[in-house]
Parts: structure tokens; C-alpha cells; sequence
């Protein structure tokens, strides 16, 4: 009797987890006519680099809504969020958890460029595309010499960021010697270095001193001394804002005067806060786009953010991770039945997108071409400087 | 010059390793524990500063004063709670425990308010630059050595001229017997605690005002480093762990200064490994031959 009642229990449990796991498949197996597709984001919402995979879902959700207002050929797109707490073993396992648990069409992330690598591997392996909004190093979408056909990005990779601000230190600002400071456990802070160091001796300008630091550092007085001895007239400094702000600081207060420019990992609102505005006057950073540059498309997207974030100005983390909801819903629109090949296979053919941050079309490697936007900061705000097209 | 700017870099981190391995030290010298939990004290001093300058809108002395007296609370609560129970067990058990306790402030905190970083206001301290033989200090520095000093001085103090300073070194010496004598050994281990988590409370504020940014598991590396710091001056010696604070952060800035500056935190580890093969008992340490 109390057998079968269990037996009884077991059996209906287990015909209903079949139903529910029938219904699972069939919302996001995608074979046409679907409701919804779902979409996963593997982002740094908790953790070092917080504010960059915030900033990131936060454009990333005002996309999607404007998106699903109108519909993308009838469908709505579901968001599943996982917070990868900025470590990459909880980027993989999340990845891992979007794609095998939730089946999702596609996943965005991570934010950084080592978080985004842990991913890559689970990607290939599931044909599930990865698109990152910002992760900008350029063995993402292509190691050595092969393709990743299952991986995208947004942004422009890091040699043409550490090219452009090598061409703005010599051309800009009349510079001849630089040093090179960089986070020696972040494959970005490296990408970025070499490309300004060849870039920069191309332009025939020396660099006189190369340092490294590891993240999580707090004390670069004394390698800052070291650096202050090689008199550089310019510093490029490729890290992320946490380390870059403390490392400005403690530079200006030993008394380097010199200018500092690094990439789009110092755009973060905590950097002004740990370095202070007066130590950040000449400063610059490359970005891939500015909320001061007038073009109508860029002005209508920031008027639209502060509307639904409380007046808050958008960062380049959340154009792009509004700009990654668009690209993702051009695809999907190309790709008919909105199965995750066929949404790589469209991903892969994008060609002049219109973007708020710039026109993107996609090179045989899977990396965008497009402009790049200098910013320069004075007294703690960030003022556009130049725009530099490809 | 550099060398001046150097050693003064060195020095004011070395300040700062000293405030913590004070309280490794005395924890050690009383009860034979090294408490890792240490560091996560020195944390949450951090983070009371930073709230009482950010929201309370104290001065910089009143948020060092209320950091301080927060964490002897703190300090005297994790050992009535975590380790009284096990005064007789083994040293190895409860030396796990400071390990679990450590661990369990971290990432407790990190559970209450997230893992992001916060950045102490610029304006908590006056800042001028000041010029010495061509090595250019900040006043700050300066401050925060003399916060360090005056607190090492205080410190030295009590331990050598009150009466519960008189029955901390008759428990470290030897408990039985200063039982025996009429002292309250569990109250004398209670106030050793909380001395120490004040000195890491104040390290913590120090901290926060020197370097700015904070975050909950900022208090591993300089609680590791500071226990080496403790063991280089000797273990168990007050004078030692401030000797040793200070020539490791020397010892730090100048590996950096000569190029290694990858090496730093290896550089620190090193010292451990060398100090405990060459002189057990650290700096200050007296060689103790074995009875048998």
C-alpha cells in the first residue's frame, strides 16, 4: 500500500518533469513561431569590476525593452541573468549554467576580456554564441589564426586602441619618450601595452621604462619612484579603474606631472572617486563612444537612459551593452528561425549596423570596425576630444 | 634622492604592517594563537571609518576613536565566542578555527553589503607636500606615521606601567601560576584582544585614508604580511613586531625600487622562509635550549 502510493508519487513527478521539461525545450529550441527567445547575460554584477557589468545590463535591459515594445518579427526576447562575481571560473560555470540548464540562444558577456576567455571554450563547444559588449582582446575571436565561429563582440579590439593612443601621444601631444605601467595578470592591460609600443616606436617616439603591477595592489609609491627616475613626458597606463585610480593619485603626490592615458577600462564613475578630480586633470582615455558627442543618434539613446535610470548619464559600458542588444536583434531577425547557428551564422554577416557607438561592420576575425572617441578629463568629468575613424 | 623617497614610502607602509602585527603578536604572546582573523578585524576597522566619515560625518581623530573602540568589541567577541571554548583543546584546532572565523568575516560581510570596492572622501586629511633633501612627502604620510607612533608609545605604556599591562605579561609568562597569584586569566585574555583589534581598527582607518580604496577581503594580504612581519621581529615581542612592520615595508619599496616589482609579495614570503630557517625565533626572539 504505502509502496505504491510512492511509486504512485514517483510516477506522476516524473511525468510532469517530463511535460515541463518538453515545455522548456519547446520555448527555446527556436524551431519558428516562438513566443520568446531567451538570452542569456554572464556579467560582473557583484565583485572588482561591478560598476563595468551594471553599467553594461543596465543598457543592455533599455535595449531589450525598446526591442520588445515593437517586437522582432513577433518575438520577445527573455533575459536570464548570472552575476559572475568578476572571477572567471564563475564566468565559465555560469556560462556553462545558460547554456546547458536555461538553453539560451545566445549569451552576452562578460564585461572584461579574461572573463570573457573563460567562456569562449563553452561557447565553441555548445555552438552557442558568445557576444561580449566590451571585452576587447583580440585572441576572444580568434586564436591563433583560427576563428572562433561562435564568438562576437561589440567593441573594437585592443591593438587599435593602444594604436590610436600612441598616434594621439605623438601627434596630440608632441611627446617623445613613454613609459608603459601595466597590470601584468590582465591579458587586456598586455594586449593594449604592445600595440602602443610598436605603434608609438612606429611614430618614432622611445618608450624609457616599462613597469608592471598585479591587480588587487594598493602600494605603487615606490615602482611609481622608479618610474618618476626615467623623466617620461608620457605614461600609458592600460588598467582597470580600481588599480589606475590609486595609481594616479599616489603618482601625483610624489610628483609626476607627466600626462596618463589608458583605455576603456578606466570608464568607471569610482575612478574619480579614488583618484580625486585635481589628480586626474591630464588625463586621457580612449573610448568607444562619449555622452558629450552631439550626433543625434548618440544624444536620442543618452535622453532615453536618463529617462529610465533617474537622470543617470550613460557610460561607453552601457552604449555598448544598448548597442549588443541591437546587434543581437539584427541577427536574430536575419536568422529566420532564431536557433543559435543560425543567429552565429547572421552575427558573422553584419554588415554597417547603425550604432550609437559607431557604424559596425564585421571582418573576417569577427571584430568590428569602427571609430574610436578620445576623452580627456578635467576636474573629474569626462569632455570629448577628438574622434578618430579606422 | 630616490633612495630618500624610497625608504619614506617604505616607512609608512611599514607603519601600517606594524599597527597589525602588534595584535598578532600580543594575541600570540598570550595565548599561543596566531589569530588570522586579525586581518578581517582590521577590515571591519576600515569600513567603520569609512562610514562614520561618509555618513556620520565625523572628523578624521572621532572615526579612529569609534573605529577603534568598535573593533576591540568586535575582537573580544570573536574570542569569547570562537576560541574560549577551546582554551584546553589543541593548538592545531584552534588555530583552524581562526582559519574558519577568518573566512567566515569575509565573505559574512561580503553576504551583508557586496564585494565592491568603496574609496575613502580625499578630503578627511589636510594635504601638503612637503620637500625634503629632493624627496617630495606628503603630509599625509607624515600623519599617519606619527598616528602609528603615538599609538606604539601608548601601547608600550600600558603594557609596562598599569596593572592589567603587569597581569598580561604574568599570563604570557605563565598562566597557571598567574592564576594562582589571583588574576583573572580569562579577563587579562579579553583585554589582550581587545587591544589588539583597536590597533587593527586604527590600522584599518590609516589605511583607508592612505591608500583609499577598501573592500571586504582587503585585510588577507596585509594580515599575511604582517604575521611575517611578526615573526621576523620575534613572535610574541612587542618592540619585535614594530621593528619587523617597519623593515618589511622598507624591505617591499626597495625590492620595487630596484626593478622587481612583481617580486614584492614574493619578496615579503621569502623573508618568512629565511627568518624561520636562520632565526626561529625571530629579531628580537631569545634562543630557548629544550629542557629535558
Amino acid at each position: 500500500m504505502n509502496k505504491r502510493k510512492i511509486a504512485g508519487v514517483l510516477l506522476s513527478l516524473s511525468l510532469s518533469a517530463g511535460v515541463m521539461a518538453g515545455c522548456g525545450a519547446a520555448s527555446t529550441g527556436g524551431s519558428g513561431g516562438k513566443e520568446t527567445i531567451k538570452v542569456g547575460a554572464n556579467l560582473e554584477l557583484s565583485g572588482g569590476v561591478a560598476s563595468y557589468g551594471q553599467s553594461i545590463a543596465e543598457g543592455l535591459q533599455l535595449g531589450l525593452d525598446e526591442l520588445n515594445k515593437k517586437g522582432i518579427d513577433g518575438k520577445k526576447i527573455k533575459l536570464v541573468k548570472v552575476d559572475n562575481k568578476s572571477e572567471a571560473a564563475e564566468a565559465t560555470s555560469g556560462s556553462l549554467k545558460l547554456v546547458s540548464q536555461d538553453k539560451v540562444a545566445a549569451v552576452v558577456g562578460a564585461a572584461t576580456s579574461t572573463n570573457t576567455l573563460a567562456q569562449v571554450q563553452i561557447a565553441q563547444g555548445n555552438k552557442v554564441p558568445l557576444i561580449t559588449p566590451t571585452g576587447t582582446n583580440p585572441d576572444i575571436t580568434n586564436k591563433g589564426g583560427k576563428v572562433n565561429d561562435y564568438v562576437f563582440r561589440t567593441c573594437f579590439i585592443d591593438p587599435f586602441q593602444g594604436t590610436v593612443a600612441a598616434n594621439f601621444a605623438t601627434d596630440k601631444l608632441k611627446t617623445k619618450k613613454a613609459a608603459v605601467f601595466i597590470d601584468s595578470a590582465s591579458d587586456y592591460s598586455k594586449g593594449l601595452a604592445s600595440a602602443f609600443k610598436s605603434a608609438y616606436k612606429k611614430n618614432g617616439g622611445s618608450t624609457v621604462a616599462e613597469e608592471a603591477y598585479v591587480a588587487k595592489d594598493t602600494d605603487f609609491r615606490a615602482t611609481l619612484t622608479r618610474l618618476k627616475a626615467a623623466k617620461p613626458d608620457f605614461i600609458f597606463l592600460p588598467g582597470y579603474y580600481e588599480e589606475v585610480g590609486l595609481i594616479i593619485k599616489q603618482a601625483r603626490e610624489i610628483g609626476i606631472e607627466a600626462p596618463f592615458m589608458g583605455g576603456d577600462g578606466w570608464d568607471s564613475p569610482k575612478l574619480v572617486e579614488i583618484a580625486g578630480p585635481k589628480a586626474l586633470n591630464h588625463t586621457y582615455i580612449t573610448n568607444h563612444y562619449s555622452s558629450g558627442d552631439p550626433d543625434k543618434k548618440i544624444q536620442d539613446f543618452v535622453s532615453a537612459f536618463k529617462k529610465k535610470y533617474k537622470g543617470k548619464s550613460p557610460d561607453a559600458f552601457s552604449a555598448l551593452g544598448y548597442d549588443t542588444a541591437y546587434y543581437l536583434a539584427d541577427a536574430i531577425k536575419r536568422s529566420g528561425d532564431a536557433s543559435p547557428e543560425k543567429i552565429a551564422k547572421a552575427l558573422a554577416k553584419t554588415k554597417d549596423l547603425s550604432l550609437v557607438s559607431g557604424k559596425l561592420t564585421l571582418d573576417k576575425n569577427h571584430d568590428p570596425i569602427k571609430s574610436a572617441s578620445i576623452l580627456e578629463y578635467k576636474d573629474g568629468k569626462q569632455e570629448f576630444n577628438t574622434k578618430i575613424n579606422p | 634622492m630616490e633612495l630618500i623617497q624610497q625608504l619614506v614610502n617604505g616607512i609608512s607602509l611599514g607603519s601600517i604592517y606594524a599597527l597589525i602585527a602588534l595584535g598578532y603578536t600580543m594575541v600570540y604572546g598570550i595565548v599561543k594563537l596566531i589569530n588570522f582573523a586579525h586581518g578581517d578585524v582590521f577590515m571591519v576597522g576600515s569600513f567603520v571609518g569609512f562610514y562614520s566619515i561618509t555618513v556620520l560625518h565625523l572628523p578624521f581623530i572621532v572615526s579612529l576613536i569609534l573605529s577603534m573602540a568598535v573593533c576591540a568589541v568586535f575582537g573580544v567577541l570573536i574570542e569569547r565566542i570562537a576560541y574560549k571554548p577551546l582554551r584546553n583543546a589543541t593548538r592545531i584546532a584552534a588555530l583552524i578555527t581562526a582559519i574558519g572565523v577568518s573566512l567566515l568575516i569575509e565573505y559574512g560581510f561580503i553576504y551583508v553589503r557586496g564585494a565592491q570596492p568603496e574609496a575613502y572622501p580625499g578630503d578627511v586629511l589636510p594635504e601638503h607636500a612637503v620637500h625634503i633633501f629632493g624627496a617630495k612627502i606628503n603630509s599625509q604620510s607624515l600623519l599617519i606615521l606619527g598616528v602609528s607612533v603615538a599609538l606604539m608609545i601608548i601601547l608600550q605604556f600600558i603594557v609596562h606601567k598599569t596593572k592589567i599591562g603587569k597581569a598580561m605579561r604574568a599570563v604570557s609568562f605563565d598562566a597557571e601560576a598567574a592564576r594562582l597569584m589571583g588574576i583573572n586569566v580569562d579577563r587579562t585574555i579579553s583585554a589582550t584582544f581587545a587591544i589588539g583589534s583597536a590597533l587593527a581598527g586604527a590600522a584599518g582607518v590609516v589605511f583607508g585614508v592612505y591608500y583609499i580604496k577598501i573592500e571586504p577581503l582587503m585585510g588577507v594580504i596585509p594580515g599575511l604580511k604582517a604575521f611575517v612581519a611578526a615573526v621576523l621581529g620575534g613572535i610574541g615581542i612587542i618592540p619585535g613586531a614594530m621593528v619587523g612592520g617597519l623593515l618589511l615595508g622598507v624591505i617591499e619599496s626597495l625590492v620595487s625600487a630596484f626593478g622587481y616589482s612583481l617580486w614584492r609579495d614574493g619578496a615579503a614570503f621569502i623573508v618568512l622562509i629565511l627568518i624561520l630557517i636562520f632565526l626561529p625565533s625571530g629579531l628580537f626572539g631569545k634562543y630557548k635550549r629544550e629542557k629535558v
